[in-house]
């Protein structure tokens, strides 16, 4: 069955609360979930103190002065710090989103930051991607043609490459797929929205030759139709992308095969 | 225990090669309530409490009739495709889901059939 409750060793126990700034002007609280593998503990929510003066404007930047001036050890994964390598996604005040574009402002009270939703966790906030990945690569994101390869290169046009947009833009970040409940309860089947959207954007390319096999690829109760139109990826994408629709447009290719 | 790659645990036993059928049949479905739903109020509500004979003359009227039997056809075909989708959703224990998914097409396929024999029954006359 589904599990509403968290196994015993996963429930998150009060941390400690590091001391505040006594002269701080803007300072906020930080409530950040830690994890360490390597003792046996249960996780725990750590409270910190941050002078907002005296860093940047974004989420990301309080966690590295947190790292860096507080406590050293927090773990986590960034990269860019400019929303386009999609290593930084966590869960922020109660939504998944990049820690480097998610403004400090649009904050009301204590920052809340926990890994992405039902992952196994690495360590404090990095999420085990694994499977994630595979099933990214398991739709073969890649260019599948029958045609000989063209001297120069595979010419598009530009409607059709239009319809690439709001598809390309994706970042895997996995912040849509950890959103969505289905891909909470049967993730092991069901591919979720990032790889789905991939999936689309291989689909919709003119250029690709493989369209009927990456349709019989997807084609099962589990891999795509655990999609229940919940939509919790469309309203989460950090990038303002819509894998809810790319979803749907697959479905709708399904029944056009069909008809 | 057991040591497989990542890409083979997301490929598994394959793609299953259907499940549009059944997503499109829970659409055309739900579409198909709607007209017959309201049909079907319209000649129960008027005999609902008019005694047996008031029931009966209603479903005399072949059009009634078959509208009644439709609505309950459709509608448990329609129930057995939802609850398979919540049984897939949240039951994961192999042997409870089979038992859960055989139990309901049977209790759906049953009560549906009952409830169509009862129509026409009513309707011919007996
Ligand atoms: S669709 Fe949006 S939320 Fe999902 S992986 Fe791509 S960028 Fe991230
Ligand atoms: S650090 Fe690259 S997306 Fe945030």
């Amino acid at each position: 069955m589904v599990e509403f409750t968290l196994p015993k060793n996963s429930r998150i126990v009060q941390g400690k609360t590091w001391p505040k700034p006594s002269d701080g002007k803007k300072v906020k609280a930080f409530k950040i979930y830690r994890w360490d593998p390597d003792t046996k503990a249960n996780p725990r929510v750590d409270t910190y103190y941050v002078d907002l003066s005296k860093c940047g404007p974004m989420v990301l930047d309080a966690i590295l002065y947190i790292k860096n001036e507080i406590d050293p050890p927090l773990t986590f994964r960034r990269s860019c710090r400019e929303g386009i390598c999609g290593s930084c996604a966590m869960n922020i005040d109660g939504a998944n989103t990049l820690a480097c574009t998610k403004g400090l402002d649009e904050i009301s009270g204590a920052v809340r930051i926990y890994p992405l939703p039902h992952m196994p966790v690495v360590k404090d906030l990095v999420p085990d991607l694994t499977h994630f990945y595979a099933q990214h690569a398991s739709i073969q994101p890649w260019l599948e043609t029958r045609t000989p390869a063209p001297e120069k290169e595979w010419r598009q046009s530009v409607d059709d490459r239009k319809k690439m947009d709001g598809l390309y833009e994706c970042i895997l970040c996995a912040s849509c797929s950890t959103s969505c409940p289905s891909y909470w309860w049967n993730g092991d089947r069901y591919l979720g929205p990032a790889a789905l959207l991939q999936a689309y954007r291989w689909l919709i390319d003119s250029r690709d030759e493989a369209t009927g096999e990456r349709l019989d690829h997807l084609e099962d109760p589990f891999r795509l139709y655990r999609c229940h139109t919940i939509m919790n990826c469309s309203k989460t994408c950090p990038k303002g992308l819509n894998p809810a629709k790319a979803i749907a447009e697959i479905k709708k290719m399904m029944i056009e095969r069909r008809v | 225990m057991s040591i497989k790659t990542p890409m083979n645990r997301v490929l598994g036993l394959g793609s299953a090669k259907s499940g549009t059928e059944h997503w499109w049949a829970q659409r055309i479905s739900s579409v198909a309530l709607v007209p017959l739903t309201i049909l079907f109020l319209f000649p129960f509500l008027s005999a609902l409490g008019g005694g047996y004979e008031a029931v009966r003359a209603a479903y005399a009227s072949p059009f009634n009739a078959l509208v009644a039997i439709l609505f309950i056809a459709v509608n448990f075909l329609h129930l057995q495709q939802g609850l398979q989708v919540v049984i897939e959703d949240y039951v994961h224990e192999k042997r409870s889901r089979t038992v859960m998914m055989f139990c309901n097409t049977l209790l759906c396929g049953l009560l549906g059939a009952a409830g169509v024999f009862a129509i026409a029954k009513l309707s011919f006359g007996a």
